[in-house]
Parts: structure tokens; C-alpha cells; sequence
């Protein structure tokens, strides 16, 4: 696809001389794009800095520049370590099984069977559907007081359960309703994966008398890495930053026990008027993610060259 | 593949749809029965109390809030392809060093998740009174979209529009404007698709920036609306399914409609993402 940028750059030599003129760059162009971006994304970014070196309210006008008091009381708070461990087991814990389930199904569901098309479009379904409302739908199954769950576990003679009271048992619920919803996603990656591999390796490869799992280890699981380190940024990014189907599930409770970074840094702001702290936990939030996944970015390339 | 193993990939495949299905199934089953109704949520009921649905839709002011949903996916979803794509055609045609600088830009900013500058963001929204308003809705939404946008349709113009077609347009005298509009643009017609429906589906379910910047009833959004419906309503929670039922639908029903599009779009802007 590059050649043919090459080429009619090559029968236009004089294009060249042009590329000094500011008016060539035609920078009105994408002049509204960048006063958008500056806006809404650069500004904020940077006046978030700032407001992280100081004790402001979030509402009041006198706001005290306190150096590096916030990031030092972060250190030595308890809850945001709490929060940082749950964000992490919301990134990594999707992630795995996000991408374990996805390629399950990416390779039941790439066989010639009948019903396919109907189990990827139900699997599928849950990715349109707002996290928020797909919360609520898994509340209704796992809500203490006549949820779908219990109503099963007590026709069967156990006792109740409390799941999403349980500070042990919700986080781990959110994993698998975020999962539940976006696994989608990846099996559609994965799908399109397998469906570029073309089926004379296979053919070879039964000739030779290699073994299913050999076949899998030796052709399949190669030629898909580009699909896994895909998903595998796609997904942490999206479980690092999980926010509504926790609003919705369980509010961030009991206490604190099931907050993400970003809902605590919600409740920091607007229930506690601890604007610069929240800020701080912006910035916290922002490293995190950056420097998971480009590990995550690094770690799949170096394998996808390997392979 | 032998019969038999065929019969169990088709067995699982059956289970895994069987799976997914039923927190679906029991939205449905608790949206149709009475509050009072406290047979099981798995039972399906022998009547069906569609008041809820009617119920729901008035107390929630359904009405309102996909009108607010609507207006807001739709204006940022022109507003989007009209800005990005008008930027990406310069920054993908004309390598001088200063389109390189602003696409590389526009590129890393994308790894910022625009929620971590939620407090700076929400004070100047307030400070320049623009909180409660379904524009700054709009227009946070395409600045957060936009250099995914920008980058979609940079690679697609270097990689498919040929530029013998502009050349040819510009002997004939036609200007930069025309060119654009007249000639590049009708071929972005794939790409628009993609970021069409990523856009839409992403800005018509977004709670995360339209409970901060749309809290007043009159301008809440239906995830926001059902959000504060279900906080009053806990007792209540087959009113509170039938509002999530209709909720949802406009979205599933396009979806079911024109699946290949979406799952091919969604996947291709993840891809790419």
C-alpha cells in the first residue's frame, strides 16, 4: 500500500520544493481539531497537574499551592492503595479471562457447525448495550434480596447469598460481568485471526501426523499473536478504567472495598470536596494505565517477532 | 471432524449461547410481572403486566431522555466526522515537518484516557457556565473521539485514496475545498461507516461523562435518567427492568438490523485502536 505513495511521489519531484510553504500544510484544516483537543484534553491535563499541587475544595475560591503534600498523603493512604490493588485486579483479572474465553469461543465458533452465526451474535450482543444498564441486568441475578442466583440456590436447599455485599466475592463479580460483557470483542479479534490463517498449514501439517495441540502450538497460536497483543492492550486499558457497571453493581462497596480509580476519584470530588486529592488520583490513574500497557504492548510485540 | 465430535462443538456452542442469554431472559421475566409477583425471577410469568412498560416510561420521562440521547449522538457524531475528517486529509497528504509534529500529537493523545482530567475538567466546565448544557455533552465527546478519528482516516486516505484522482481534480482547477469534498470524501464512505458506529454506540450508552455534565432533569441522557430512576426505586425493581427492556432496544434492534456492519466496524476501530 505504500507503493503507491512512493510512486506518485517519485513522478512528482517538484512537490518537494512546496513542502516549506506553511500555506501547504493547509493547517486551517485541522485547526477546529486541535482548539478541540487543546480544550477538552490538553488543558484539563495540564490544569490537573497544577491542581494537584494544592488543597483546593472544588468549589471555594482560596486554593493553597501545597507542593507535593497530596502525592506524600497519597502514599500513606490506606484506600488508595485498596483502590489501586481492586483497579488492578479489574485490568488484569478481564484481561485474562477476556482473552482465555474469547479464543475458546473464537475456536468452537470458527468450526463448521450449525448454530454459529446465532451463539457469536448473542455472545456479541452485550458489547452495544450500555455498561451502566448491563449492571443493572446483572444486578437482577445477583442481588441479595430475590436475586436469580439465590432463587436457584435456595430450590436447592442452600442459604442465601450475599454477593454483592461480600467485600471478598464483588470485586470478582465486576470481573466477570465486565468479562461477560465485552469477551465479545476479543472473540471477534480472534475470529478474524484465525479466519487469515490460511488451511494449507493445516493440511500440510496432518500429513506430517502432527497432533491437534501440536497443530494449535505450531501454526495457530503464531500466526494469531498479532490478534493476542491486541486484545491484550484493548482489554486492560478498558478494565483499568472500569467505572459504570461498578456504579451500577455495587457503588463502589461496602465502604470502599470494590472502588476503581476512577470512582473513587469520583466519590473523592463530589462527596468529599477533596478536589486536589482527586486530582492526584487523575495523575496516579494516568501513569498506571501508560505504563501497563505499553509492558503489555512490549511484552506481546517481542513475542509476536519470536514467533 | 467426526459426527460425534461435531454433535459436542455444536452441544457447547448451543450451552455457551444457553449462558449468555440469561441475565437477558430474566430482564425480560421481571419486566413483565407485578411488583407484588414474588414467584421466582427464573419462572415465566402467565400474564404479562405491561403497564410497567408504560409506567416506567412515564416516571422515568423516557421521552425526554432519548430525545436528549438522540440529539447529543447525533450532533456529536456529524460534528465528529466533519472535523476529523477535514483534519486527517492535510495531516495524511502534506508531509511537511509541522503536519508530522500535530498527527504524532494528535496520535500519543490517544493513550490518555480523558477521564483521568475529570476535576480540571468538570471546574472549567463550570466556569464558563456550560455545565447542564447538551453542547458541552456534544463537544467533550468529539474532543475525546477525535484522535482516534484523526488517526482512522489518516491511515485509510494514505493507504486507498490514490492521489492521481486529486491531481487530476486540481488541472481541472478545482480548489482545495472541492477537492476534498468532491473527491476524497465520498471515497471515505467505509472508514465513516466505522467511526460512525463506533461513535454512536459509545456516545449513545456514555455515562461516565454525562453524569457529571448532565445532572439537571431537563437535559439527562437515558443513562443518567435510569441511573437516579433506579437509586429511588429499589423496591421496585420490575419498573426498573421494564426501563432498562426499553432502554435498551433502539440500540439492539440496530444492531440485530445491521450486525455485519457493526461487528465489523467495532472490531476494525478496536483493531486499529
Amino acid at each position: 500500500m505504500n507503493d503507491l505513495a512512493k510512486s506518485s511521489k517519485l513522478s512528482h519531484p517538484k512537490s518537494s520544493k512546496r513542502k516549506y510553504r506553511v500555506g501547504y500544510s493547509l493547517f486551517w484544516m485541522y485547526l477546529p481539531a486541535c482548539i478541540l483537543v487543546i480544550i477538552f484534553i490538553i488543558y484539563p491535563f495540564i490544569d490537573g497537574l497544577k491542581i494537584s499541587f494544592t488543597n483546593w475544595n472544588g468549589f471555594s475560591q482560596d486554593s493553597k499551592f501545597i507542593g507535593l503534600e497530596q502525592y506524600k498523603r497519597m502514599l500513606s493512604d490506606s484506600t488508595t492503595w485498596l483502590v489501586v490493588r481492586n483497579t488492578l485486579i479489574y485490568g488484569l483479572g478481564s484481561t485474562i479471562l477476556q482473552n482465555i474465553f474469547g479464543l475458546l469461543y473464537a475456536l468452537l465458533l470458527n468450526q463448521k457447525i450449525r448454530m454459529r452465526s446465532v451463539t457469536r451474535i448473542i455472545v456479541y450482543l452485550p458489547v452495544i448495550i450500555s455498561p451502566l444498564i448491563m449492571g443493572y441486568i446483572w444486578y437482577f441475578f445477583f442481588a441479595y434480596q430475590d436475586g436469580a442466583l439465590n432463587d436457584v440456590l435456595m430450590a436447592l436447599g442452600f442459604h442465601q447469598v450475599n454477593t454483592l455485599g461480600n467485600m471478598h466475592l464483588n470485586i470478582w463479580i465486576i470481573v466477570l460481568v465486565n468479562t461477560y460483557q465485552y469477551v465479545g470483542i476479543a472473540m471477534i479479534i480472534y475470529l478474524a485471526g484465525l479466519q487469515s490463517i490460511s488451511s494449507e498449514y493445516y493440511e500440510a501439517a496432518q500429513i506430517d501426523g502432527a497432533s491437534v495441540f501440536q497443530q494449535f502450538k505450531k501454526i495457530t497460536f503464531p500466526l494469531i499473536a498479532p490478534a493476542i497483543t491486541i486484545n491484550m492492550v484493548l482489554n486492560i486499558i478498558g478494565g483499568l478504567k472500569l467505572f459504570d457497571v461498578i456504579i451500577s453493581l455495587t457503588g463502589g462497596g461496602p465502604g470502599n472495598a470494590s472502588q476503581s480509580m476512577s470512582t473513587y476519584m469520583y466519590s473523592l470530588y463530589f462527596d468529599q470536596q477533596d478536589a486536589g486529592f482527586a486530582a492526584t488520583q487523575g495523575i496516579l490513574m494516568m501513569f498506571i494505565i501508560l505504563i501497563l500497557s505499553l509492558l503489555a504492548l512490549a511484552f506481546f510485540k517481542r513475542k509476536e517477532v519470536e514467533a | 471432524m467426526s459426527k460425534s465430535a461435531k454433535g459436542v462443538m455444536t452441544g457447547l456452542s448451543i450451552l455457551i449461547a444457553l449462558v449468555h442469554i440469561v441475565p437477558f431472559y430474566i430482564l425480560i421475566t421481571m419486566s413483565l410481572k407485578k411488583t407484588a409477583d414474588f414467584s421466582s425471577r427464573w419462572a415465566f410469568p402467565k400474564y404479562f403486566q405491561l403497564d410497567n412498560f408504560s409506567e416506567a416510561w412515564k416516571q422515568v420521562d423516557l421521552g425526554h431522555a432519548f430525545f436528549n440521547t438522540f440529539t447529543i449522538t447525533l450532533f456529536a457524531a456529524l460534528l465528529l466526522i466533519f472535523v476529523g475528517s477535514l483534519a486527517a486529509y492535510p495531516l495524511a497528504r502534506r508531509e511537511t515537518k509541522l503536519n508530522k509534529i500535530v498527527y504524532v500529537c494528535f496520535v500519543a493523545i490517544m493513550v490518555i484516557p480523558p477521564l483521568t482530567a475529570l476535576v480540571p475538567l468538570y471546574n472549567m466546565v463550570v466556569s464558563i457556565g456550560m455545565i447542564n448544557t447538551r453542547t458541552i455533552a456534544v463537544l467533550n465527546n468529539v474532543a475525546s473521539f477525535l484522535p482516534l478519528t484523526i488517526f482512522l482516516y489518516g491511515g485509510f486516505i494514505k493507504s486507498t485514496i490514490p492521489r492521481e484522482l486529486e491531481e487530476a481534480a486540481r488541472i481541472d482547477g478545482a480548489s482545495i475545498m472541492g477537492i476534498f469534498f468532491r473527491v476524497v470524501f465520498p471515497l471515505l464512505k467505509p472508514i465513516t461507516a466505522t467511526i460512525l458506529i463506533l461513535c454512536c454506540v459509545y456516545v449513545w450508552n456514555d455515562y461516565q461523562f454525562a453524569i457529571f455534565f448532565l445532572q439537571d432533569a431537563s437535559v439527562r441522557t437515558v443513562t443518567v435518567a435510569l441511573a437516579s430512576f433506579f437509586g429511588e426505586n429499589t423496591n421496585n425493581l420490575n419498573l426498573v427492568a421494564a426501563a432498562a427492556l426499553i432502554a435498551i432496544l433502539p440500540m439492539a434492534i440496530l444492531f440485530l438490523v445491521l450486525q455485519k456492519y457493526f461487528i465489523r466496524g467495532l472490531a476494525a476501530g478496536a483493531i486499529k485502536g
